[in-house]
């Protein structure tokens, strides 16, 4: 993902050459009546309408370079918008996976959004434990309370790193993703791939004015959310993706 | 989309020279096979009709007797009338009631044939040369259209009573959750006429190509695969012959082959059971009463057996009996089942990723399965099921030649040299100047069977995943159907200096993720899958796999 950053690795050989006279016995030209590697005993059988295989080529005796793919297209425009307000310093671990390029980050408010309501569901948690243990007299409410309040600090005090980790980046024909410190995550969406943007902000995600942007593909597992963007910032992204998307639809 | 209707019927009518096959892709609406009703009806009548004789079995007996020997009637027999149907029976003959119950149930069955005879005669469809469109309901009216730029496959179904009376089932594969739209039931040949129709439609084939290769028509169906299904395709006249199938499995293999894995579970049980009663019982028991005890245990534990070993020969036999795959102009034809026929339809470019499996049983016997990912536009719940398993399942068992034939039939596309990476580097194994980048030795730790194995390869068209020393494995992902490449990366492997690179594609049983590759290795592998995924998806236009260019 980074050929400037980080040295490629010394390219497995690249002065092999494919056409060089097989050095093994081509497996495919003897398969039947006894191949060697892997003992398949059927004395194909087939109607004589079927085609042939095609002729494999001989094994060349070095590795293959990796094939020639065009360079990636210059980063496309970002409207302004999108590093408005928002965190400048992308958190990053040391000696991880890094790219190059201009991450734009998320708001800080999404912190504070996030703060709210985990407040909130402490308190809630307070007061049902202090309720159930008083009505039922019993100790064990105050653990599974206990438990659900320290799982919720501990996601309180990681959330600022958390969300100074999450950027995305706009490359000339992919959206990258990141996300995660300890365990980190990159992924690259290319932009014809994208099949619809959702934007969903809730109502305390609107008083503070983010939204959360979501990426939907073909595939399930890609699941790119960006939560916490400005509303005007989620909205011009939508817009730019949708309308670069447009230009580079492809088929599924 | 945007299509206004009227243009639609002009444009399939010039579309398809001869107004399809079916004369039901004329893009009008049409209805489907009177018979439909009675058959989803029925189906409910039948369990009705089950329930009632269930209940007055005794009674009938006795009215049996009544009508043929009344001579043997005795007044003692006593009708064991504590069933509420009973009692509300005898309720009715004690009020003199019959006829209006008799009358009453006219109606009611009356109405109901109204009802499903209604919901067959609202239900419509209709194949344009943009979409096949089903509109159905009374009351809540539904209207689904299906783009056939976007069908992913065709399934042709016919269940054992329906095939009874020559009915099918066609359902189109859309891409979404929930997006099939299915067409039941139509005449088995009206069925199969409306595929080809669909497909050919589907395959955006112009009239001037139609009429340009008219000349040619019979040239080059003969032709070799890996020219390409686009060159296959040789005109219209080819779509009804049959094809023949490509690879054959003969029942012992079928058998064997699901067998071999099943029963070793059996053994296993077998040992077990041997081991913790059998001898115990026999060394530590004494007189008659050993004897019945290993009988018992024999029964209990062998009837369960014998159940479990018919159930595995019964999967793998409804699994693959009668299996066949065959190239045809409209993609790979695949069919199976003993009671219930399945044949689906995978256009070309539909296939987003590949995979050969053996497992280490099979491996004396040098067998392979060839497994897809695909779209399909089954619901959420259905995505999960033994069925997807069965519908992902494209070759259950096969030689090596036949897994090859099968996957050259399912990527087309792929250049014969990438053969070479598939099976002699691929699945195989490492051999000497492995083009493969596999983990690097640190990683050995968590992947010590696979040490020097695990590994990813990118070519010009795909890229290639190798797993797994004892139970071989090798995927392969068409750059042009990669929906986004990404790379992790734990706090183990960072201290390490490894990572993961995954592939994405659709949802389906194969994995396009390989962990702890050398940190630099799977940044630069991910670059080069994002660059070369671009590029071949700027080239394909397999979703409108006829014509010359794509139209969108």
């Amino acid at each position: 993902m980074n050929e400037s950053q980080t040295p490629p690795p010394p390219e497995p050989n690249p002065s092999s050459d494919p056409q060089t006279p097989p050095t093994r016995r081509d497996l495919r030209a003897d398969l039947p009546p006894t191949p060697p590697a892997h003992g398949a005993q059927e004395p194909a059988a087939y109607p004589s309408s079927v085609p042939p295989l095609p002729p494999v080529p001989p094994l060349p005796p070095e590795p293959v370079a990796d094939p020639d793919f065009p360079p990636a297209r210059e980063p496309i425009g970002a409207p302004e918008v999108l590093d408005e307000g928002t965190y400048t310093q992308l958190r990053e671990p040391r000696g991880g996976l890094a790219l190059d390029g201009t991450w734009h980050q998320i708001s800080p408010k999404y912190v504070v959004s996030q703060l709210v309501q985990e407040i909130a569901l402490l308190v809630i948690v307070a007061v049902a434990a202090v309720v159930v243990a008083s009505l039922s007299g019993q100790w064990w409410p105050w653990l599974v309370g206990g438990a659900i309040a320290a799982a919720t600090i501990v996601s309180l005090i990681i959330l600022p790193r958390q969300a100074k980790a999450l950027g995305f980046m706009l490359r000339g024909d992919d959206i990258v993703f990141r996300r995660g410190i300890l365990w980190q995550r990159l992924i690259a969406v290319p932009y014809g791939r994208m099949q619809l943007i959702d934007i969903t902000h809730g109502p305390l995600d609107r008083v503070f004015g983010i939204s959360k942007l979501k990426m939907v593909t073909a595939a399930a597992s890609t699941g790119v959310e960006v939560p916490g963007l400005a509303t005007p910032a989620a909205e011009a992204l939508r817009d730019t993706l949708i309308e670069v998307a447009e230009t580079r639809r492809t088929g599924l | 989309m945007t299509t206004p209707e009227p243009r639609a019927h002009g444009r399939v009518a010039q579309l398809l020279l001869d107004g399809g096959s079916s004369n039901l892709a004329d893009g009008e609406w049409h209805r489907l096979h009177p018979l439909t009703p009675l058959f989803k009806g029925g189906l409910v009548f039948i369990i009705v009709l089950g329930i009632v004789f269930a209940n007055l079995r005794d009674r009938l007996i006795y009215l049996a007797v009544g009508l043929f020997a009344p001579h043997e009637m005795s007044s003692e027999i006593e009708i064991d009338s504590d069933d509420p149907v009973s009692r509300a029976l005898d309720w009715i003959i004690g009020n003199n009631l019959i006829v209006l119950v008799l009358v009453g149930l006219v109606v009611i069955v009356a109405i109901v044939i109204v009802c499903y005879w209604l919901v067959w005669r609202f239900q419509q469809f209709r194949i344009t040369d943009e979409n096949v469109e089903v509109k159905k309901g009374i009351i809540f009216r539904s209207q689904r259209r299906a783009p056939l730029d976007r069908v992913q496959g065709v399934n042709l179904t016919r269940p054992f009573p329906a095939r009874l009376i020559g009915m099918a089932k066609l359902t189109l594969e859309g891409a979404g959750t929930g997006a099939d739209v299915a067409l039941e039931y139509l005449a088995t040949n009206r069925a199969e006429q409306v595929r080809a129709d669909i497909l050919r439609l589907a395959s955006g084939v112009r009239q001037a190509k139609a009429e340009a290769r008219a000349p040619e028509q019979d040239s080059s169906v003969g032709g070799t695969f890996s020219r390409g299904v686009t060159n296959i395709i040789a005109g219209v006249d080819n779509d009804d012959v049959v094809p023949e199938s490509v690879v054959r499995i003969p029942l012992g293999r079928l058998i064997g082959s699901q067998a071999i894995t099943g029963l070793l579970w059996l053994m296993f049980f077998f040992v077990l059971i041997i081991a913790f009663v059998i001898v115990p019982v026999a060394i530590f028991e004494d007189g008659a009463d050993k004897w019945i005890i290993l009988a018992v245990t024999a029964l209990t534990t062998g009837i369960p057996m014998v159940i479990a070993a018919v159930a595995i020969v019964w999967s793998a036999l409804s699994k693959g009996f009668r299996y066949s795959i065959a190239p045809t102009p409209d993609g790979v034809r695949v069919s199976s089942g003993m009671l219930t026929t399945v044949t689906r339809t995978i256009p070309p470019g539909r296939v987003h990723a590949v995979e050969v499996t053996q497992n280490l049983l099979w491996r004396p016997f040098g067998w392979w399965s060839v497994r897809i990912n695909r779209m399909g536009g089954q619901q959420a719940s259905q995505q999960n099921s033994s069925q997807a398993a069965t519908a992902a399942m494209i070759l259950p068992v096969g030689t090596r030649a036949d897994a090859e034939r099968v996957v050259s039939l399912l990527l087309p596309a792929a250049p014969t040299g990438d053969q070479l990476f598939v099976w002699e580097h691929g699945v195989l194994g490492p051999q000497e100047a492995d083009p493969f980048t596999v983990i690097p030795k640190r990683a050995y730790f968590w992947h010590w069977l696979q040490r020097g194995r695990l590994g990813v390869r990118v070519t010009s068209f795909a890229m290639l995943v190798r797993r797994g020393r004892l139970g071989r494995r090798l995927a392969v992902f068409p750059l042009a159907r990669i929906q986004g490449v990404s790379v992790s990366q734990g706090l183990f492997a960072r201290a390490q200096r490894l990572a993961h690179l995954r592939a994405h594609t659709v949802p389906g049983p194969v994995s396009g993720e390989v962990r702890a590759l050398e940190m630099d290795d799977a940044q630069r592998l991910a670059d080069l899958i994002g660059r070369g995924a671009l590029a071949a998806a700027e080239n394909d236009s397999t979703h409108r796999w006829a014509s010359t260019r794509s139209p969108s």
